[in-house]
């Protein structure tokens, strides 16, 4: 029996972390709004901490609709994108290397964006995760939903669809 | 509307310290229609390899200006908030470029005001990005 023995786990981690890095590191506007995801397996959490030019009504005060938007769209768009790139990075068709150098392959396109504002976001941590609910060949649908203080009492939720990059056929 | 009430509505808006972080400015706002302009500035992009402008910018400046349109209609709330809002992306905004929106509040029952919306670059023909969304409408008393 030749089997390979399994890789050690902190090679799995890294190659994981690396591709996860260098999907949301170099975005600008994801870095401008703070936000940042956790990894479990494959399954990221965005996470993203209250800070004062996040409101958008300074009287209640509550976060910008345009924020709590902009972090459900991130949110689909990088669970999305992760997901796409998971099997090619196990595999190691790419590159931890490259990853980490920047070298990103083309990523989906957001066609339309929906979101249903819920309840008012407090001046809080923002927590949000997405659903791929399916990831065609050329579209994928995606649902998204942010919570704050309680998973049971969404913020808002939010359906995308992208436009998948062309493969090279 | 009153001038007092287009003051009023510009001062609200650019008391709003997110509309402030990304730059927004208000350059027209009057019976149901507003538009605000957001400079091109590379902490908004979402694309480091083009420079383009990430969607999620281009979200926050509709939902603003949906929110202004809303505030300086003639039956005008005392206060809105977006309960929906659905963006459609044409194409990408020329890295560079001011992004406009302009949204237009064409109609307001008791409770609900209805908002459509559209952004360009400088080429104002091709629009880069259109909203459609419903808003909340706060009444006083």
């Amino acid at each position: 029996m030749s089997r390979r023995p399994p890789e050690p786990v902190q090679v799995i981690k890294q190659r994981r972390d690396a591709a996860l890095t260098a999907l949301v590191g170099g975005v600008p506007y994801i870095n401008f709004l703070g936000i940042r995801f956790d990894r479990r397996g494959d399954e990221l959490t965005g996470v993203m901490p209250f800070g004062e030019n996040l409101i958008g009504n300074p009287f209640l005060p509550a976060i910008h609709g345009g924020v709590t938007a902009a972090f459900l769209e991130v949110t689909a768009l990088i669970s999305l994108s992760y997901l796409w790139l998971w099997e090619d990075v196990e595999s190691g068709k790419i590159e931890v290397a490259d990853l980490e150098a920047g070298q990103l392959p083309r990523l989906p396109k957001t066609i339309d964006f929906t979101v249903d504002y819920l309840r008012s976001g407090l001046p809080r941590d923002s927590y949000a995760r997405a659903r791929v609910t399916r990831s065609g060949r050329r579209y994928a649908s995606v649902q998204a939903e942010a919570w704050q203080d309680n998973r049971d009492r969404p913020i808002a939720q939010g359906a995308a669809h992208f436009l998948m990059p062309r493969g090279d056929g | 509307m009153t001038a007092d009430k287009t003051r009023i509505a510009r001062q609200f808006i650019e008391t709003i310290p997110h509309a402030r972080a990304l730059g927004m400015t208000i350059t027209e706002i009057s019976d149901g229609f507003a538009r605000i302009e957001m400079a091109y500035d590379e902490r908004f992009v979402g694309d480091p390899q083009t420079g383009v402008i990430h969607g999620g910018a281009v979200s926050a400046l509709m939902d603003t200006c949906g929110g202004a349109a809303v505030m300086s209609h003639p039956e005008a709330p005392a206060g809105t908030a977006t309960i929906d809002l659905r963006i459609d992306y044409m194409r990408a905004a020329v890295p560079g470029q001011t992004i406009v929106a302009e949204a237009t509040c064409y109609h307001v029952t008791r409770s609900v005001a209805f908002v459509r919306a559209t952004a360009t670059d400088d080429d104002r023909d091709r629009p880069v990005a259109t909203a459609a969304g419903a808003f909340t409408v706060e009444r006083n008393s």
